[in-house]
């Protein structure tokens, strides 16, 4: 039984149709962002069913999600908070933007907010270096760009996602 | 500049619809080489442009393009979307603001070069952008601008985009292909070049997003025109990214030659108030840095040449100014760290050199290292530079050497009496 393919069958084939059927294997990439999409990680049975609809090995797959900083193998924060800080964000104050981010929530870089809701990541360049601070949002099967940020504006967003989950209802990033 | 060439969203609101870009004379140019012009027509006018390659090695387009057989079939176009060199954010404007002038770029390269199917490959960030790029190829489609037989001529054309996941060697345009084949993102042995064994192992032609929004105007308004701007060997416009130490970082739409000086203090507003330029990086994390210690290197032209004969590189055009708050051994150790991130791994000098770069370029930058590391991170930058496979390796060292040599009283300065307790085993290095 491939879960994958009974709950997404019509995306599965769209994305397949991209692609020559003889070369199927390049469509990997985005059947894991669509297994990805609602656990937040790959699971081990999505590499199960990735590796036989395209017909090569798990091993492969797995090795896919290893080499590629946005696929994720074990769950994490509903949201990574990936903020820039390589060197023309950092020369507009981003390594700041980020010890502070961190303080304000009480973690260390790499860590989780207690809630389960944030994690906080230093990450590289991403082609937004002329609107530093910055950091992309990734959750929920999105990313989304927040830039020229104080930290006062990301604690405000923090608040406003933290405030939607308490009221159960579906949080946008 | 008055009228822009590429950012032309800045002077006419909206031309991300499709109906302002057809009343804006969009696919005007695309229409005429399909249905009056033989692909080889194609091919000569964009060499008669003179345009080179924006990706970073500036390679002359209608050359390239000739390279691939006509006696191997299919060909495929893929364009590089992945924008991942820090201090780059030009392409992502052009495909967030100006995305039909883009995409009628790919589809004359896939006329010209005779490919029926194309990608463009975006780096997984560009999550939105590729969103919104799918919807525009839809109303192209809706529209008979893509699909079969298209203004009844025998010639088809699809196109598809495809989201990387993070990784800057991606845009190592055979690390791109092999990422596109849903395999790792590591770059191919050459030869055979991509022109001849590309995608799925057929002849591919793989452009950048820049280069490929200059043909519009060039088949528009003629290669003549085109070669009229910039300088000789180094024709057209350019975007530069301006970030770092500046009053207003952001992309400038400028004739290659501009000069740094115009680019930093006519555009970008300058300096804050007492602050001077010590360095630039004019290729981002990539460049040999330059060191400016004589007001008139401001005068230089950006253009491939000239500023190759100041020591550095145009790359991507993506200038980070750096003023004299900027410690250099600091500026190395950011460097270092984001090569040792991306290294694929794959050659030894690369993986091993990059770890060993940063472990000490992060221990002279804070202050817990000694004069000789200084001497041994030189070393190493030096043992890696012309052993690797592909062009990272030697990226990963031009900031190293180059500042180290013109900057060494800034690693001086930071570095104590005691000898850290690295030392870097030969074998490492391959
Ligand atoms: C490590 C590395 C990263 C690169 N990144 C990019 C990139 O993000 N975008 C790009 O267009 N070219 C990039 N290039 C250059 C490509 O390999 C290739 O030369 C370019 O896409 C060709 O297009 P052009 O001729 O239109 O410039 C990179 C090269 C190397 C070695
Ligand atoms: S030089 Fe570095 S990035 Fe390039 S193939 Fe070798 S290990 Fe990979
Ligand atoms: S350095 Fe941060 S977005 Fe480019």
């Amino acid at each position: 039984m491939n879960e994958l393919l009974s709950k997404y069958p019509q995306e599965i084939q769209q994305i397949l149709a991209k692609y020559p059927p003889a070369f199927k294997r390049s469509a990997v990439m985005p059947l894991l962002y669509l297994a990805q999409r609602e656990p937040g990680y790959v699971p081990r049975q999505a590499l199960n069913d990735i590796a036989e609809i395209l017909d090569i090995s798990t091993t492969d797959v797995a090795s896919i999600v290893g080499f590629y900083t946005l696929y994720y193998d074990r769950p994490a924060g509903r949201y990574h908070i990936q903020v820039c800080n390589d060197l023309p964000c950092a020369l507009r104050g981003a390594d700041q933007f980020l010890r502070e981010l961190c303080e304000r929530l009480g973690i260390e870089e790499g860590g989780t907010t207690p809630d389960g809701l944030f994690t906080v990541e230093a990450v590289k360049c991403l082609a937004a270096c002329h609107r530093a601070p910055m950091f992309q949002v990734q959750g929920d099967g999105e990313i989304v760009y927040h830039e020229n940020q104080t930290v006062e504006l990301a604690m405000a967003w923090i608040e406003e996602v933290r405030a939607k989950a308490a009221a159960g209802q579906e949080a946008q990033p | 500049m008055s009228e822009h060439v590429l950012l032309r969203h800045r002077d006419i609101p909206n031309i991300d619809r499709l109906d302002v870009y057809l009343a804006h004379g969009g696919f005007e140019a695309f229409k005429k080489v399909v249905t009056q012009q033989q692909p080889a027509d194609v091919i000569n006018e964009v060499k008669n442009s003179g345009l080179r390659g924006r990706g970073g090695a500036g390679f002359p387009t209608g050359l390239k393009w000739s390279f691939l057989p006509t006696n191997l079939w299919p060909h495929y176009v893929v364009c590089n979307a992945d924008e991942s060199e820090p201090g780059t954010f030009k392409d992502r404007e052009i495909l967030e603001s100006n995305p039909f002038q883009f995409l009628e770029g790919l589809m004359i390269a896939s006329y010209g070069v005779g490919a029926n199917l194309s990608y463009v490959y975006l780096r997984g960030e560009f999550w939105q952008v590729a969103a919104r790029l799918d919807e525009k190829i839809s109303e192209l489609e809706q529209a008979g601008l893509l699909g079969e037989n298209l203004f009844g001529t025998p010639y088809s054309l699809r196109l598809r985009t495809h989201l990387g996941a993070g990784a800057y060697i991606c845009g190592e345009e055979t690390a791109l292909l092999e990422s596109l084949e849903g395999k790792l993102g590591q770059p191919r042995l050459r030869p055979p070049f991509p022109a001849v064994v590309g995608l799925y192992g057929k002849p591919t032609l793989i452009n950048n997003v820049e280069t490929l929004t200059n043909l519009p105007p060039i088949f528009q308004k003629g290669a003549a025109w085109y070669k009229s701007l910039g300088t000789e060997k180094s024709p057209g416009v350019k975007i530069f990214s301006l970030s770092g130490c500046v009053n207003k970082p952001g992309n400038y739409e400028l004739p290659l030659g501009t000069t740094f000086r115009e680019l930093i203090f006519t555009h970008g507003g300058g300096l804050a108030d007492g602050r001077s330029v010590k360095a630039i990086m004019p290729a981002g994390a990539s460049s040999s840095i330059i060191h400016v210690n004589a007001d008139s290197l401001l005068d230089t032209p950006m253009d491939y040449e000239s500023v190759a004969a100041i020591g550095s590189q145009l790359g991507s055009a993506s200038v980070i100014v750096l003023d004299d708050t900027v410690n250099m051994a600091w500026l190395v150790s950011k460097t270092v760290n984001f090569f040792k991130h991306e290294s694929c791994g794959k050659c030894t000098p690369c993986r091993e050199g990059t770890f060993w770069m940063n472990r000490l370029a992060g221990r002279i930058a804070a202050g817990k290292a000694s004069a000789e590391d200084v001497t041994l991170l030189d070393s190493v930058a030096k043992q890696i530079a012309g052993k690797c496979l592909c062009a990272l390796g030697e990226f990963s060292v031009m900031a190293v050497t180059t500042g180290i040599k013109q900057f060494r009283q800034d690693f001086d300065g930071k570095v104590n009496e005691t000898r850290s307790e690295e030392t870097v085993p030969q074998e490492a290095m391959g």
